[in-house]
């Protein structure tokens, strides 16, 4: 059943993806996103991480698709490049690349399979039944992960204090010109 | 269960076709997409691996990956936005004001 | 349902840090009453160099024990990085507090990114865990996107900011992708415990790949070839201001992490990534220099020289040894000195609508402006390698460390490009010394009394450490871990 699920999901995240790449309109392609995101999501349900997953639909799908969204219509830039060509030399080195590093990642997960690996965590399935992944998660991010998450609050910070900047020019203009 | 090969090799194909997606597209919007797709990607390498260690580091990780993310689209979209007033365009071909 | 317990955190040592956090902070909130923002340039002046005391004075007292559960560690290493740092920090703040009432960008949030962007380089040099990494280069990073795009009405300065947004984010994305590579193969994201589980040598392919991703992702954020080709727009389009600090801190970050992961996470793999990184800082430094021969503008020529800088301390890294990180530290901080020194001069001789940093209009300088033309002239000197400056003990250290670790060939092909960026830094003074200025070039402001303070020091820490270098080998001693 779980394997069928995997497919289904990994399959249309797949053509979701390549969908957003080889789009013209840039609303469809923020549309194909949003659709690999949901289907993202859907894989960190069956790998037991149901805090990601509701998390990914809020702060992926929720916030940066709509923010993304928002303004390629704000801008009125949906149509973007007039693409004359995909087949160009520049666009199948690309491609080429790609392979490449498909080859090799597919080679280290190969060995990876055969080789012994460091189990060294408690946190298995049956903890995550018993205690929930939101607990889980929260008492790592409080104890072990204690600085990083200090850390993200300034880099929250540095976010809202950056938007200010590059956005709230004009209304401090507009306050000074007594408007 | 599904084995976690599987996770891993479907999030290299994202990320290979995230990563193409950065060099082919020329409309920075869709680029902007496209590093979003590459994240995806690798949280989906680390909640597989989270899940076949038992190890919740993963998650943390990813956590905090998301929270980068967030603040980034902001960023990107708010520099994005300011150069459009001054060059109309999103088109990163165009904006070559500086040659050396 | 049971409580958390939150373990014991060591916050004595992060004291620095915080010291840093909390004068942005104080910025932040005091920017909206305070109507001369050059008062909050002096106030961030003020923190930084008080949290350089407080680190200093900690030093060989308590604090040296990993902090917040073996996540980051202040030792001397990272001490000596936060020196570096705070003193780029510093230097930047007093360039920006002449350079931006200048072009008509002074605003109180410009130091406060500064300061949230160094507390995010501290916490790089610090870091032992793969996830401060992380966090702590997205905060410089975020920072330094909207600072180069801080002007708003100028064309090359958005283009700066997305250029630096996208290459940075998509850099961002290999590093994570070889941070959870890495992960996967060792199940741990804390440095020595990756270090130990590969030494015992067992699932060699995945942290491999991840440790040749993680490469290339430290490559894109310290400018090295064949990952350069964002920094001269970058850097050139960026206010003269940010580019100062940009050039120098975000690389010197971008060192400290890559320079504790190799050593303490990957000595297993050290044969191949030595290789690696010795191919990296010849193609660095090479197209670096060449690159800089063909520029007719001063800013864009240093941001080629800052590429080529990036690969002779790869060349240290390739050492991977004590010696060659002993020559990185000592390195960076000249660096530091000697490069914000020049910027600060372009800076001064720019004005609005990025006039005066073509090369043409360096012409006669030495006699509108001597002093000015003599502090150019001495870091151009000192960037050049020439003795008794700074830069040349920098170069020797480096060099030496590259031939005692067996890199001989690697040391010569740094030499030789050593000679070949002489070209360059000496047509600039050529330019002011022997050329006669052009009857309509633009009239040289006066600099403002911070601006001087900075070339001050600046000029004075190259010659001091020139004619005296052994008291800074002492203090490069303690800045090694163990």
């Amino acid at each position: 059943m779980e394997i069928y699920l995997f497919f289904l999901f990994g399959g249309i995240a797949v053509v979701g993806a390549l969908a957003m790449v080889f789009n013209k309109n840039a609303v469809h392609s923020a549309l194909f996103l949003l659709l690999t995101l949901v289907m993202i999501a859907g894989l960190y349900v069956l790998l037991n991480a149901q805090f990601i997953a509701v998390a990914q639909i809020m702060v992926y799908a929720g916030a940066i698709v709509v923010l993304i969204l928002f303004v390629v219509m704000l801008l009125g830039a949906e149509l973007g490049e007039s693409i004359p060509r995909w087949l160009t030399l520049r666009n199948s080195v690309m491609v080429l690349l790609a392979l490449v590093f498909l080859t090799v990642s597919g080679t280290a997960v190969y060995d990876w399979l055969y080789s012994t690996q460091p189990i060294t965590g408690t946190v298995t399935d049956e903890v995550i039944a018993r205690q929930g992944s939101v607990q889980l998660v929260g008492e790592s991010l409080f104890t072990q992960f204690l600085l990083p998450f200090e850390l993200a609050s300034i880099l929250l910070l540095v976010g809202i204090i950056g938007v200010v900047v590059l956005g709230g020019w004009r209304l401090v203009q507009h306050r000074q010109r007594g408007e | 269960m599904v084995p976690t090969p599987y996770y891993l090799l479907l999030a290299a194909v994202l990320f290979a076709i995230g990563a193409g997606g950065v060099m082919l597209r020329r409309n920075t919007l869709v680029i902007l997409m496209c590093v979003e797709l590459m994240m995806n990607a690798v949280n989906l390498t680390f909640v597989a691996f989270s899940h076949e260690l038992n190890d919740m580091t993963g998650q943390v990780f990813v956590f905090m990956i998301m929270t980068v993310a967030a603040v980034e689209a902001a960023i990107g979209l708010a520099i994005l936005v300011e150069l459009y007033r001054l060059t109309r365009s999103v088109n990163i071909d165009e904006f070559n004001s500086l040659k050396g | 349902m049971t409580a958390i317990e939150i373990p014991a955190l060591n916050f004595a040592a992060l004291l620095p840090l915080f010291i840093v956090v909390g004068t942005g902070l104080l910025v932040v909130v005091l920017d909206l009453f305070i109507a001369d923002k050059k008062s909050l340039g002096w106030l961030s002046l003020f923190g930084v160099i008080l949290a350089a005391i407080v680190g200093n004075m900690q030093q060989g007292g308590a604090g040296f024990d990993p902090a917040f559960q073996n996540v980051s560690l202040l030792d001397g290493y990272a001490n000596f990085f936060n020196i570096i740092f705070l003193s780029t920090a510093a230097l930047s703040i007093l360039v920006a507090l002449g350079y931006l009432g200048r072009v008509g960008l002074h605003r109180g949030e410009y130091y406060a990114l500064l300061l949230f962007a160094t507390s995010g380089m501290m916490a790089m040099g610090m870091a032992t865990d793969l996830m401060v990494v992380f966090i702590g280069l997205e905060t410089m990073s975020i920072a330094l996107y909207v600072m180069s795009a801080l002007n708003r009405h100028s064309r090359p300065s958005g283009e700066a900011g997305i250029k630096y947004f996208l290459m940075g984010s998509f850099a961002s994305a290999f590093l994570l992708y070889g941070m959870a590579l890495t992960y996967g193969a060792t199940g741990s994201t804390n440095f020595s415990d990756i270090g130990s589980v590969l030494t015992a040598g067992t699932v060699a392919p995945m942290a491999m790949l991840g440790l040749g991703l993680l490469l290339v992702g430290f490559a894109f954020k310290v400018a090295a070839v064949p990952f350069q080709w964002w920094t001269p727009d970058v850097y050139h389009g960026a206010p003269t201001a940010v580019t100062t600090f940009m050039s120098v801190g975000a690389k010197a970050a971008g060192f400290a992490t890559l320079m504790r992961l190799l050593m303490v996470s990957f000595p297993a793999f050290a044969v191949d990534w030595q290789l690696a990184i010795a191919v990296l800082a010849v193609l660095t430094m090479t197209l670096g220099n060449v690159a800089a021969l063909a520029q007719k503008d001063v800013k864009r020529m240093l941001a080629y020289s800052s590429i080529a800088h990036a690969g002779y301390i790869l060349v240290g890294v390739a050492a991977a040894t004590t010696e060659g990180i002993k020559s990185v530290l000592f390195y960076l901080l000249i660096y530091a000195f000697m490069n914000i020194g020049a910027f600060a001069v372009v800076g001064v001789l720019e004005q609005k609508e990025a006039i005066g940093t073509k090369l043409t209009e360096y012409a006669g300088l030495a006699r509108k402006n001597p002093w000015l033309a003599m502090v150019m002239a001495l870091f151009l000197f000192s960037l050049t390698g020439f003795p008794p400056l700074a830069g040349f003990w920098g170069k020797l250290y480096i060099f030496r460390a590259a031939v005692n670790a067996d890199l001989t060939w690697l040391a010569v092909v740094a030499v030789i490009n050593s000679g070949v960026a002489a070209f360059y830094y000496l047509s600039v003074i050529v330019q002011m010394y022997m050329k006669p200025a052009a009857d309509d070039a633009p009239e040289i402001l006066p600099s403002t009394p911070a601006t001087r303070i900075a070339l001050a020091v600046a000029g004075l820490a190259v010659v001091l450490i020139g004619i005296l270098p052994a008291s800074l080998v002492d203090m490069v001693a303690k800045g090694v871990f163990g």
